[in-house]
């Protein structure tokens, strides 16, 4: 660009005295990506480092400052044909990195202590049943312990600190009967081991931290790899502002905008930031914010929110604080009503653990209990009792929903969701009535060409080619039916009037109907623009309106066979939004709402018994994504409005939608599954712990063997949404 | 059996030789990339070039 884009926001000093920049880069397909990215910017003067890691698609840059600027690295990396944006990694992001570190060391620590005390434990079962000596028993007893006790209070932390957590808070989460478990089982083994006894259980006690850690570890790692392909979208956006600094212009990063600050809009350009207007004068489509198509006129004195198309003129507006001016204000207010009156839907994980923990901590004392009356020993009815909790401890319960969790966002991963909230397969599976949005959600964010059918399709493609070489919105929209994406040569474009050029000796013009001698044709549609062109003598009324996505029909229809409500709540006028209403046989709809009439709509849904899935992109649509009982967004929405959604979906088309509640519903299916699946290994194990028959070695198969089943069962969640 | 009381602690100073070598390699970040890592074994472009990248070292 012609421009200097000044990114040194981006620019981060090292400890060395080098500059560093992480760059998100789109395009990366195979191995040879990585040499020619790298090759390409390290062989700009001054770079000492550049690195790129393929698994995350980030590269990282380090240069000498003064030598080469951060749009020159850009643009290297632009001319080797990938696209790339800086960007700065969240807090979040990182501390994600830190902690995924843990779990691994965690991991590894654990699965070192239980293989080595597996070794021992095998010699010792197998010495039990022939001729070991006590003395040699008790010292493989001794080694295991060594290993066990540390290694334990190491990789157990985890787990550990969150039930310390739980019960401080006075409730209980899986990680309670969990560390309970644990810790039993050490104790009695070093008792056992002191008293010369024959069976200790070290060995289950590691193994289960490690089936535990790899569960945990797996289920990071798919929530890491989901925020970073958001973070690399959101980066790619790549959204710059031209900012007055003195009289110059200066192109920047809107992140870079602070308030007060004068920046130049020009047609065909979002707003930046929310601000007044300045000067000029100009029509913005304000459809990202209110669900209005209609576009608003604005002049010096105006307010315009961020997200808004500048259409008309150029603009200069004055940025004013985020917040403070009404529109935000009141969904920020209507945001927090949402989010303190959303019931917390308890986590299926955690319902299970509050039934589960009592029952099984019960189970133990009645055995202790029985076992005395019985006439046993205080020692013996005790180590019978701690083995029911050994054996109960909820390997395969803990594993059984986060295994299927991981499988399923993979799944849904490639299906082209990403995932918010890790509890959200749970609540997609439950919803029963879906709300849309219209603008943005059912049409395209960009508006199309609508009479396709009606044109000559060459005439139509001189006509996009030509609108190559305008920046005009209705020209970027019609530029998108180009097949051949190469300008004419001479184009030359008349500002507020249109493109001209001529193509095999002959002119054609594009533009207003003035500008085209086409003054007295009738517009094709009311609620559509029209662009007009000549070619020669032959002519073409072009309309260009928001257009209906793709597989929009077909979404509706495939989610009415599944069973749900269709309904459409839009901020547009009722004119705009009956026509779509009609073309998808949604008979429930409302237009003209305001966003606390959305939340009203969505409110008296729930309070019908409905669970619904809000699908919606605007700034208006933010509350009641919060106020629903599960949410989706397409990648295009308002940013405040994607943090809300518990999912967001990629791509221009409807169907990831069908495939997510497919998907989650045969995750749910497996996770209630997984669930039996454990409880009935426990209603097996239990009364065999209660008769006082375990031995170390059944305990260590039966829990292996639970936990590997229930996750074999997960697995099934890796089948994509095409079927049910 | 007496071997028993040097053979164990042999057994378990291998393992945790493997322990610390595997918490070397993730402190020293070779599993931040794990993909890329299995791709630029495959490039050779070090070789004739001679800028050399140090393919798979730490940072």
């Amino acid at each position: 660009m012609s421009e200097t884009l000044d990114l040194s926001l981006y620019a981060k000093p090292a400890a060395d005295g080098t500059l560093g920049m992480d760059v998100a880069v789109e395009g990366i397909s195979c191995g040879a990506c990585i040499a020619r990215i790298e090759g390409a910017v390290k062989r700009l003067p001054g770079v000492s480092e550049a690195r790129l890691n393929f698994t995350n698609r980030r590269l990282h840059v380090a240069w000498d400052d003064g030598l080469v600027k951060p749009s020159q690295i850009l643009s290297a990396i632009e001319a080797v044909g990938y696209h790339g944006y800086p960007f700065v990694p969240l807090r979040a992001e990182q501390e994600e990195a830190a902690e995924a570190r843990r779990l691994l060391r965690c991991l590894a620590v654990a699965g070192f202590a239980a293989m080595n005390i597996m070794l021992l434990s095998v010699a010792v079962w197998s010495g039990n049943a022939s001729d070991i000596t006590p003395e040699t028993r008790d010292f493989f007893h001794w080694a295991s312990a060594l290993i066990a006790l540390p290694a334990a209070a190491y990789a157990g932390q985890p787990f550990f600190v969150s039930a310390f957590r739980a019960l401080r808070a006075r409730t209980l989460n899986m990680n309670v009967p969990i560390s309970l478990g644990v810790i039993l089982a050490l104790g009695l083994s070093v008792v056992e081991t002191i008293n010369h006894a024959a069976d200790a259980y070290y060995d289950s006690a590691l193994m289960l931290l490690f089936f535990l850690l790899v569960g945990r570890t797996l289920e990071h790692a798919m929530r890491r790899k989901t925020r970073t392909v958001a973070g690399n979208l959101a980066a790619l956006k790549g959204e710059t502002a031209r900012r007055f600094e003195g009289d110059e212009l200066v192109s920047v990063p809107v992140a870079a905008l602070k308030p007060g600050e004068r920046v130049l809009l020009r047609a065909g350009e979002r707003v930046p930031a929310d601000g007044v207007v300045l000067s000029g004068r100009s029509e913005i489509d304000e459809s990202i914010i209110t669900g209005e198509t209609a576009r608003r006129a604005v002049k010096a004195g105006a307010t315009v929110y961020a997200g808004a198309m500048n259409y008309a003129g150029t603009l200069t507006l004055k940025t004013t604080a985020a917040g403070g001016t009404a529109l935000i204000d009141e969904i920020e207010r209507l945001l927090d009503k949402a989010a303190s009156a959303k019931s917390h839907a308890l986590r299926l994980a955690d319902r299970a653990a509050r039934i589960y923990a009592p029952m099984v901590h019960a189970t133990a004392a009645l055995t202790a209990a029985g076992w005395l009356i019985a006439g046993s020993s205080v020692h013996d009815a005790v180590v019978t009792a701690i083995t029911v909790l050994i054996i109960t401890c909820p390997c395969a319960l803990a594993l059984a929903i986060p295994a299927v969790q991981v499988v399923a966002s993979g799944t849904l991963f490639r299906a082209g969701i990403i995932l918010n909230a890790g509890d959200a397969i749970e609540r997609l599976a439950e919803a029963d009535t879906v709300i849309f949005d219209k603008t943005g959600t059912l049409t395209l964010p960009d508006p199309r060409v609508t009479n396709t059918g009606e044109i000559d399709p060459d005439l139509l493609q001189m006509a996009a080619r030509l609108a190559l070489s305008s920046r005009h919105p209705l020209a970027i929209a019609l530029s998108r039916e180009a097949t051949l994406r190469m300008p004419f040569n001479a184009a030359t474009e008349e500002p507020g009037q249109g493109v001209r050029a001529k193509i095999a000796g002959v002119e054609a013009r594009l533009g207003s109907a003035e500008f085209c001698g086409l003054a007295d044709t009738p517009a094709p549609a009311a609620d559509a623009s029209s662009i007009y062109f000549v070619y020669g003598t032959q002519s073409a009324v072009i309309a260009i309106s928001q257009k209906l996505r793709s597989d929009a029909a077909a979404t509706v229809l495939a989610l009415t066979q599944l069973g749900f409500e269709v309904l459409i709540l839009s901020g547009d006028r009722n004119a705009a939004v009956r026509p779509v209403a009609r073309a998808l046989g949604v008979a429930r709809w409302m237009g003209e709402l305001k966003p606390a009439e959305k939340i009203a709509c969505v409110e008296s849904l729930k309070a019908d018994g409905r669970r619904v899935l809000m699908i919606g992109d605007g700034l208006n649509d933010a509350p009641a994504l919060a106020a629903a009982h599960v949410s989706l967004s397409p990648i295009a929405a308002a940013d405040l409005t994607q943090a809300q959604a518990d999912a967001v979906f990629l791509g221009e088309r409807l169907a990831p939608i069908v495939d997510a509640i497919v998907i989650a519903r045969r995750a749910r299916r497996l996770m209630s599954e997984n669930l039996a699946l454990a409880a009935i290994y426990n209603t097996i194990a239990v009364p065999v712990a209660i008769l006082g028959v375990v031995t170390p070695l059944i305990a260590a198969l039966a829990m292996s063997g639970s936990s590997i089943l229930v996750t074999l069962n997960a697995l099934r969640a890796r089948r994509s949404g095409a079927r049910p | 059996m007496n071997v028993l009381i040097y053979l164990i602690p042999m057994a378990l100073g291998l393992g945790l030789l493997g322990l610390l070598a595997f918490l070397w390699a993730l402190r020293s970040g070779q599993y931040s990339d794990v993909e890329g890592a299995a791709l630029r074994v495959l490039s050779d472009d070090d070789i004739d070039s001679g800028r050399g990248n140090g393919a798979g070292g730490g940072i």
